[in-house]
């Protein structure tokens, strides 16, 4: 009863001096906007790369020659694995799922309708349960393909609808005939869609052929760029990353004493390397914000102490009409709650909009739950407790007379 | 003989410490019953101001005792004190004290919002309260819109909204010209007369004090007169007649201060 008196009184002061309420709230605004914004882009690139990461698989091993260098696989001098190489870590590991061998090249796909240019990535078999790839239409690429280097394709969802157009169904481009270098490549499949990623790679923006077909007709020589390795649920992969170096080195003529001439990735390792980097800068970034959360609370302080002493007399004479301490500081810390909660809804919208505009900007996902806008709010009120509190009770401990004698 | 309503057994107020102390009450003895319409008269620092604040429970003695229908308000807490205003006391001040840019319904309802009263039910009290002082006309206006004189009828208005066992007027007519102070002094002795509202209140204008029923002097914290008024003549228009200069009525007889 006397709270909702309370919170009456709080809109009534706010509406007497609208302008100075709406700085007041500013403060927290912009503050709550800030963590908000930075929460959600944060989040947003997280699950982004999350998102591409385990589409990958989560048992994925990735080995390539050279060393690693930022950004990707440098290859370097180092010599390129062979199709034996692949052959060998299958059979000589437990626990595989699946080992494809990858060797790509960039191609100009032609038909009549127009052209291309994609990366054609000649693989084994096994590439598609490796990636966890599924085939939208047609059929994947089989051992009699692999076999002949037949000059079939499967074509990513980018790549089938620059060449065919959007309004093209993935089973109408079945059986098409495509003109890559020299060969005519009949299109036997169509993947299904992966999505773009924030890195600005296009997963589907590829055509899938036979290592062979890569290797005898467009490449002409019998190199693998990369073996993929996926292993059944439940491996250690730290376990297999260690096998699989010791397979390729002993293939590789490694001495004891030479470093590997080839790196093999774990891509859990990755993900949780990418989760904590973006987790520690999402963190990092709404601290900052918090920072502008607190000046916020000061600017609440301060207002709230000068409505004290502004409105003096008027306590002193609630305090005379028969209003308790604690009637005095309920009304002011309620209206320094009305202020920060006031600015911290505003704040919500605001970074709402905010981080959906930057995520569309960067491609990201707008990942929005219940503890974004449920945990701004209680904070927002706990500014106007905290920030609240010092001049509601310099309020409440005023003696009535000398209050009701303040001159302003 | 039923306990007074107000009653000060040797009451001292010491404001500040040391060599800067005031003494602004110095053992006061008084009583005020129901019923009644005390003055309390005394040049500016006789204590007359001090002696009101503690019989509204605004203050508590440093020494003596202040009972308020015999409870002994030196022992109260401040929320106590503050529940014993909100249920008894009704204040009237010299400067109006209303909420500006609030309507005067709303100032006359404010004492009820501490009561936790519903708000339909303040609102019938309060303009009750406002037709008592002939205002309920000018419910909507603000303390602005209002003259002087309408200002201090609705802070009466809201002195009597909690039906007090007491009124405590401290100056009620000081800021107002002698038109408007003979208004407001009419209303305040209409209300003990056909109400018998007890009032006590301050003032150091002769005319006002000659309305009461009994002066109260004070000088340097101390009583040194306490009269009744003979006949309360009340035609009261800011002229009392009067043939003494100090323009009080002929005394009947001397009041006994109590022990």
């Amino acid at each position: 009863m006397i709270a909702l008196q309370a919170i009456t009184i709080a809109l009534r002061q706010m509406a007497k001096n609208p302008l100075r309420a709406a700085l007041t709230s500013l403060g927290v605004l912009i503050g709550v906007a800030a963590v908000i914004a930075m929460v959600l882009l944060g989040r947003g690139a997280t699950a982004d790369i999350q998102g591409q990461l385990s589409g990958l698989g989560q048992n994925l091993l990735f080995a390539a020659p050279g060393q690693p260098a930022h950004g990707g696989a440098a290859r370097g001098a180092a010599p390129p694995f062979a199709l034996a190489d692949a052959t060998a870590i299958a059979k000589n590991i437990r626990g595989l799922h699946a080992v494809a061998a990858v060797s790509g090249a960039p191609v100009r796909v032609q038909r009549a309708g127009g052209s291309w240019s994609t990366m054609a990535m000649g693989v084994t078999r096994d590439y598609l349960t490796a990636m966890k790839w599924r085939v939208a239409a047609g059929r994947a690429l089989s051992d009699d393909d692999e076999r002949a280097g037949a000059a079939v394709c499967l074509l990513g969802e980018t790549t089938r609808a620059e060449l065919f157009g959007k309004g093209s169904a993935p089973e109408d481009v079945i059986g098409e005939q495509l003109r890559v270098g020299g060969a005519v490549v009949t299109v036997i499949g169509v993947l299904g869609k992966k999505g773009r990623a924030a890195t600005g790679m296009d997963p589907d923006d590829t055509m899938l052929v036979p290592l062979s077909f890569v290797q005898r007709r467009l490449v002409g020589n019998d190199d693998v760029g990369s073996i993929v390795v996926s292993a059944n649920d439940g491996e250690d992969t730290a376990r297999i990353q260690d096998d699989i170096i010791a397979v390729l080195r002993e293939r590789r003529h490694r001495s004891a004493l030479s470093d590997d001439d080839f790196f093999v990735r774990d891509m859990k390792e990755v993900e949780r390397m990418v989760g904590n980097i973006t987790g520690t800068l999402s963190a990092l970034l709404a601290a900052i914000a918090g920072i502008s959360l607190v000046v916020g609370g000061i600017g609440i302080m301060n207002i709230m102490l000068v409505a004290v002493s502004e409105r003096t007399r008027e306590v002193g004479l609630r305090l005379a009409l028969g209003a308790r301490a604690r009637d005095v500081l309920l009304q002011f810390l309620v209206e320094a709650i009305v202020l920060s909660t006031t600015g911290g809804i505003a704040g919500i919208a605001t970074g709402l909009g905010g981080a959906y505009l930057a995520t569309r900007h960067f491609g990201t996902p707008f990942v929005v739950d219940a503890t974004v806008l449920f945990v701004p709010v209680a904070f927002s009120v706990a500014i106007g407790v905290v920030f609240g509190f010092l001049p509601a009770r310099r309020a409440a401990r005023l003696r009535p007379i000398e209050a009701l004698r303040h001159e302003t | 003989m039923s306990v007074p309503l107000l009653r000060f057994e040797g009451v001292t107020k010491v404001y500040g410490h040391g060599a800067s102390a005031v003494r602004a009450l110095d053992g006061v003895d008084l009583n005020v019953d129901e019923g009644e319409l005390v003055a309390l008269m005394g040049p500016s620092g006789s204590g007359k101001s001090t002696a009101l604040q503690i019989m509204g429970c605004l203050d508590v003695p440093t020494s003596g005792r202040a009972l308020f229908r015999g409870l002994d308000t030196g022992r109260l807490d401040r929320d106590a004190l503050s529940l014993l205003r909100r249920e008894s006391i009704g204040f009237v001040f010299q400067g109006f004290h209303l909420l500006a840019r609030t309507s005067a319904l709303e100032n006359v309802e404010l004492p009820l919002v501490y009561r936790g009263m519903s708000s339909t039910k303040r609102r019938d009290r309060a303009r009750r309260a406002l037709a008592d002082v002939g205002l309920l006309g000018v419910a909507h206006h603000t303390p602005q819109q209002l003259s002087g004189g309408e200002q201090q009828r609705v802070a009466i208005a809201r002195a009597l909204v909690v039906e007090p066992a007491v009124v405590l007027a401290d100056e009620p007519t000081g800021n107002l010209d002698s038109a408007r102070a003979g208004e407001i002094m009419r209303l305040l002795v209409e209300l003990n007369r056909a109400r018998g509202i007890t009032i006590v209140m301050v003032t150091h204008e002769p005319d006002m004090a000659a309305c009461a029923r009994r002066i109260v002097r004070f000088r340097d914290g101390q009583v040194t007169g306490d009269d009744v008024v003979a006949a309360v003549v009340t035609t009261i228009d800011g002229a009392v007649t009067s043939d003494d200069d100090d323009g009080v009525f002929d005394i009947i007889s001397p009041v006994q201060v109590p022990p």
